[in-house]
């Protein structure tokens, strides 16, 4: 396979694991295992589920690990071609037309040729993550793409499936070796099927207890042990309470950094009153964690961690 | 094929081929096709007798298989082709299936004998709209079918509903057509090119210069593109609304047909996303698999409920973009009060307009007395009332009215406040 020579440090699931790992990322086996196969299949990887899961670190992380350059198109509504894919430098055209006048040049054709050339042409996201050389194409990351509006989608459907883009002007850019795609969803809106077809699909959902304390003891440096397992079983509990949205990795992350940084080493009712904005985002939430609520968490967090120690 | 002759109600006696007639027949068959909504032209008739005439006397599924290919182009038409097939080349007992379209009253069915998609449309076609009597009138049957229960005190029903008629179709899309939603655009980001505007559009602008070897530089200008927003619809199916629920279901079809982007949920005590059953096109088999997906019809109704669930599956999913969402129910909610005026407000607050049709609303002196209107009242951003929800044409009538003090839900809260 010329593939597994070009990306040699993933050639099994383990080692796709491993190699996320050195750079801090904890991704579970079924995470790993859709991440080895877009790799080997070539296929584009569509990511989905809810805010701050780490679906965008994948990619990020994916670019380090494989020593790529990480190209980002983030998107929203009413992204376009000039601003997705490339834009034609008009001042400097303008110019050269000017100058070309100036100097008598009345050849048409080779006017055009000028103007339409490769240095008037400003590559955005797209075309920069189609232009990659053999061995070392780039991570292409394509943010929420469910900002954009159906328009856009259906172009970018053309671009996963040929990776190959035309500009009337200048010709067609085909990629010398696809680029490796990652493409994440937040659901604020239904991707269209025929895209999720192309891409293999993986579901990012909330970590297990076990393996959010080996991501809060890696990238939190310096935060208690007891703190750390208070943390998690106090985010794991709130998950199950129905809240209006749920806290994710980053939130939790961010709160044990939070209290790290203010020297607490356990949970208490008040600690939690006057972090809880770190954690949770929504009016409704906060009120129903700061009334009663909270304080029964943690009662049951404790009680737990007891009978565990 | 030889047929019993003699029904005054036949319009076209089929004949055996090899009659001479056989080319008659298709012709007629073609006309009963586009009657029941197909589109053939007159090469696919001529197609058509090529054909038979190319396949000789064979068996009939041949038959069939060859008039398929000619008359149906699309697979949505399959079902509606299969049944005008059925009924007009068929020799068996076809006086019985013409008594039987014929009859005013609804045949018995049972669970096993659906009636089949477009089965309506087709005998409208084969027998002439003056022929059959009103079929517009015609009581749905609910066959109420109990069920283990997942939850106490929730019986699940099957609904029927009766058939679409092509008359009722044609009506219901021209309707729809009319429909303007008040406030129904939204700028999009995205541009188009204008005669006159005031954005220059460079690349445009550039291109067109080239033309004339850039001596003519005319600035090209446009615009920014408006759209319809996203339209998402909850409707209420439960025991109180039930009577409406066919008059809607048949209003939300043509609606997802003719706009883009509409989610359509049903809701009695739990909801169901019907989106995808309806963008099956034909009509019949579009509801039919809506009826399929609800398993609480004309139940109890729990809005509060509902309302949660939808923000939290759906709401993100579904209301970004500017969606208007239109939410049909009488507001008679009996449980949690507090939930349903919560949650109301919650929709109210994630999407772009909160439009409440309720058709309680077209009583005279309606005050809202129950506690669930109340609760809902301050959060909606208009209160259509809707004169008679049996009639498409009024539904449309009263969403495409301009917003008025007549919509206008705090009116209602001003007047308990006066007296």
């Amino acid at each position: 396979m010329p593939e597994s020579a070009e990306l040699p440090r993933a050639e099994s699931i383990d080692s796709v694991i491993e190699l996320l790992s050195q750079h801090d990322y904890l991704a579970g086996r079924s995470l790993a295992t859709v991440v080895f196969l877009a790799l080997r299949m070539q296929r584009p990887l569509f990511l989905e589920g809810e805010a701050g899961v780490g679906k965008t670190e994948v990619a990020k992380v994916l670019a380090k690990a494989l020593d790529r350059p990480l190209i980002r198109l983030q998107c929203y509504e009413g992204l376009d071609v000039a601003s997705a894919v490339y834009e034609w430098n008009y001042p400097a055209q303008m110019l050269e037309i000017r100058m070309a006048e100036a100097s008598g040049v009345s050849d048409r054709g080779r006017l055009e040729g000028d103007i339409f050339s490769e240095r008037y042409l400003i590559r955005r996201p797209v075309l920069q993550a189609l232009s990659g050389e053999p061995g070392k194409a780039p991570v292409f990351l394509i943010d929420e793409l469910d900002r954009t509006d159906e328009a856009f989608e259906a172009f970018l459907l053309e671009v996963l499936s040929d990776f190959q883009v035309t500009i009337p002007e200048f010709g067609t850019v085909k990629a010398a070796e696809p680029p490796i795609v990652i493409v994440t969803s937040n659901r604020t809106r239904e991707v269209h099927d025929a895209l999720k077809r192309r891409c293999l699909y993986h579901w990012v959902d909330y970590p297990s207890a076990a393996d959010e304390l080996a991501i809060i003891r890696r990238k939190v440096a310096g935060c208690n042990e007891q703190l750390s397992r208070q943390i998690v079983a106090y985010v794991q509990r709130l998950r199950t309470i129905d809240l209006f949205k749920n806290p994710g990795i980053a939130e939790s992350i961010d709160w044990a950094t939070a209290l790290t940084e203010l020297d607490r080493l356990a949970l208490d009712p008040e600690t939690i009153g006057d972090t809880l904005g770190t954690l949770l985002k929504y009016q409704e939430d906060i009120a129903r964690i700061q009334g009663g609520e909270g304080q029964a968490v943690l009662a049951a967090v404790k009680a737990e961690l007891l009978a565990a120690s | 094929m030889q047929l019993a002759g003699g029904n005054d109600g036949i319009v076209v006696p089929p004949i055996a081929a090899g009659d001479g007639r056989f080319a008659d027949n298709i012709l007629y068959f073609a006309r009963v096709l586009r009657k029941a909504g197909l589109k053939p032209g007159p090469g696919a008739v001529v197609d058509a007798i090529e054909a038979v005439d190319a396949l000789g006397i064979g068996s009939r599924v041949e038959f069939h298989a060859a008039l398929g290919a000619i008359f149906v182009k699309r697979h949505e038409d399959q079902p509606v082709f299969d049944e005008a097939f059925e009924v007009f080349w068929q020799s068996r007992d076809l006086v019985g299936k013409m008594i039987q379209l014929m009859s005013p009253r609804s045949p018995d069915r049972s669970e096993t004998q659906k009636p089949k998609a477009g089965q309506s449309r087709v005998s409208d076609a084969l027998m002439g709209q003056n022929q059959r009597p009103e079929r517009e009138e015609r009581e749905t049957e609910v066959e109420v079918d109990a069920r283990l229960t997942m939850s106490p005190g929730e019986v699940f029903r099957r609904m029927d509903f009766g058939q679409m008629s092509a008359r009722e179709l044609s009506v219901a899309r021209r309707e729809i057509e009319r429909l303007r939603l008040p406030v129904d655009t939204v700028k999009t980001r995205r541009y188009q090119p204008t005669p006159r505007g005031r954005r220059i559009d460079p690349r445009a602008s550039m291109r067109h210069s080239l033309r004339t070897g850039g001596d003519l530089m005319l600035p090209r200008v446009r615009e920014v593109r408006v759209q319809a927003p996203p339209l998402v619809v909850l409707a209420d199916i439960s025991g109180s609304m039930s009577q409406y629920s066919r008059i809607f279901l048949h209003f939300l079809h043509v609606l997802s047909e003719r706009r883009r982007r509409v989610h359509v949920f049903l809701f009695g005590t739990r909801l169901t996303n019907v989106t995808r059953q309806l963008r099956h096109r034909d009509p019949d088999e579009a509801i039919a698999r809506c009826t399929e997906a609800v398993a609480d019809w004309s139940g109890g109704t729990r809005i509060g409920e509902t309302l949660r669930v939808f923000n939290r599956q759906w709401g993100r999913r579904v209301l970004g973009q500017g969606a208007v969402v239109l939410l049909i129910t009488d507001g008679l909610e009996r449980e949690d009060i507090d939930l349903l005026e919560t949650e109301t407000d919650r929709l109210h607050r994630s999407c772009r307009r909160l439009i409440w049709l309720n058709p309680l609303l077209r009583f005279e002196g309606f005050e809202p007395r129950a506690r669930g209107v109340r609760a809902m009242l301050p959060h909606v951003d208009e209160l259509r009332s809707v004169h008679n929800l049996q009639a498409l044409g009024d539904l449309v009538a009263a969403l495409s009215a301009p917003v008025s003090r007549a919509s206008d839900p705090r009116r209602f809260l001003l007047d308990e406040r006066a007296s």
